[in-house]
């Protein structure tokens, strides 16, 4: 640990930690560690403090420490969040009980299963899909989007995959099987995005028995999400979509082209020329 | 090579429903939703049951109505009403957020983040606000004004 830290106030908060460990098969227990806390410390430094001076045994994942990655979702004081995001002293200043996120399987200690989750996330095609194929591999251009286009998909866009919302959806927790918030966030993240032209394609794995439907507006993932995503929104909107073009009160969107690059640099008279630099190589 | 699973299962099944303290009003709302919307259809099968006994000749017939004239069938009676309104009212709010409608456009994410759950509970405040109107005057029907 820093040595500065050690001049600075302390408090001391109980970590209260699940151990699960399947190799000796037996059942999690919850394990207490002291720590002592500095203000602006977030649980991910907690743990790589307990890690690091009392219990190396301890397991969790973790990589950017920014809340970008999205590998430190747990299951804190009752509420998912992520680690690295949360400072200690702002979540309690006395316990911390740190879980692995519920409604996925635990691998070891704070370490769920994201396989699963990983798996519906693909299976409703979250990537581009273009009719010209030709176009897309081999591209002549950009495609055009105007920056009120990119404003109705770019919240979604933002999501890192942390599994936060699956562990707060009520749906989630009595139906495995249900595609979950993260996932139809994105089918509509590409459905409302101007260039894609596959929303036909993404209407089975989104709109089936398992899919858009089973969600009922609990608003809890919106809640948790640690980027803005709101995936209740998302989902309300596929809803929404979906309706309107069964009942053919929308239009299909219109096609986006592409923008053809200039083929030759003509240089415009009227901006003077650069002045010649002054430093010689 | 196949690797044995040993991972946990840590699904939270109806404990999910009911612990929804630290989230948004919302999910009490899913919750009571879902309870009451059982109660109706556990008492849409008593009301089956209890109107076909008339099949079985009007003596039996008149002792099930006897029955149902008992104070706990009709507090049971007031609760279905409750669930009724509180359902029908929740479910009014459903249809309109599960279209699309009443939650803004998507916007660009900007701390302090803002969520259509937020931008829709005024929605849910007066759905609320009349399902209790109505669960009152309710109340006062069955055990006041009533006979």
């Amino acid at each position: 640990m820093n040595e500065n830290n050690s001049t600075k106030n302390t408090t001391t908060v109980i970590f209260e930690i699940l151990r699960y460990n399947p190799e000796t098969g037996e059942k999690p227990k919850m394990q207490e560690y002291n720590v002592q806390v500095y203000k602006g410390m977030t649980v991910l430094d907690g743990l790589n403090w307990i890690k690091e001076n009392l219990d190396p045994s301890l397991v969790w994942r973790s990589s950017c420490r920014m809340g970008v990655c999205g590998s430190c979702g747990m299951f804190i004081n009752g509420y998912p969040r992520l680690a690295c995001n949360n400072q200690i002293l702002k979540i309690s200043n006395k316990k911390l009980q740190i879980k692995p996120l519920p409604n996925f399987d635990i691998i070891r200690d704070l370490v769920p299963d994201l396989e699963g989750f990983f798996q519906k996330h693909k299976s409703v095609k979250p990537y581009l899909i273009r009719k010209d194929i030709q176009e897309q591999n081999l591209p002549t251009g950009e495609y055009f989007q105007s920056p009120d286009e990119l404003t109705n998909y770019i919240q979604f866009a933002y999501c890192i995959k942390c599994g936060l919302c699956l562990s707060a959806c009520p749906t989630v927790a009595t139906d495995e099987r249900f595609t979950g918030p993260q996932a139809l966030a994105q089918a509509w993240r590409y459905n409302s995005d101007s260039r894609d032209e596959g929303s036909d394609e993404r209407i089975k794995a989104v709109h089936d028995e398992i899919g858009a439907s089973r969600c009922h507006f609990a608003g809890a993932c919106s809640d948790v999400c640690p980027k803005g995503v709101d995936p209740s929104f998302a989902i309300q909107l596929l809803k929404q979509d979906f309706f309107l073009k069964t009942l053919k009160l929308r239009k299909d969107e219109k096609e986006t082209h592409v923008i053809p690059t200039a083929k030759k640099y003509v240089p415009n008279p009227k901006i003077p020329e650069a002045p010649k630099p002054t430093v010689k190589k | 090579m196949k690797v044995e699973r040993l991972h946990r299962k840590n699904n939270l099944g109806l404990a999910g429903w009911i612990r929804g303290g630290r989230y948004g009003l919302e999910r009490y709302a899913y919750t009571l939703h879902r309870i009451t919307g059982l109660g109706i259809l556990l008492y849409f099968l008593l009301h089956i049951f209890a109107t076909s006994s008339r099949i079985w000749g009007p003596e039996f017939w008149e002792k099930t109505m006897d029955l149902f004239e008992k104070p706990v069938f009709k507090f049971g009676e007031y609760l279905v009403f409750v669930a009724f309104a509180y359902h029908a009212l929740n479910g009014i709010r459903l249809f309109i957020t599960e279209l699309g409608f009443g939650m803004g456009k998507p916007q660009r994410p900007v701390i302090p983040y803002k969520n259509a759950v937020r931008r829709q509970r005024p929605l849910l405040i007066v759905a609320m606000i009349i399902a209790f109107v109505l669960i009152v005057f309710g109340g006062l029907d069955f055990y006041l004004l009533g006979n």
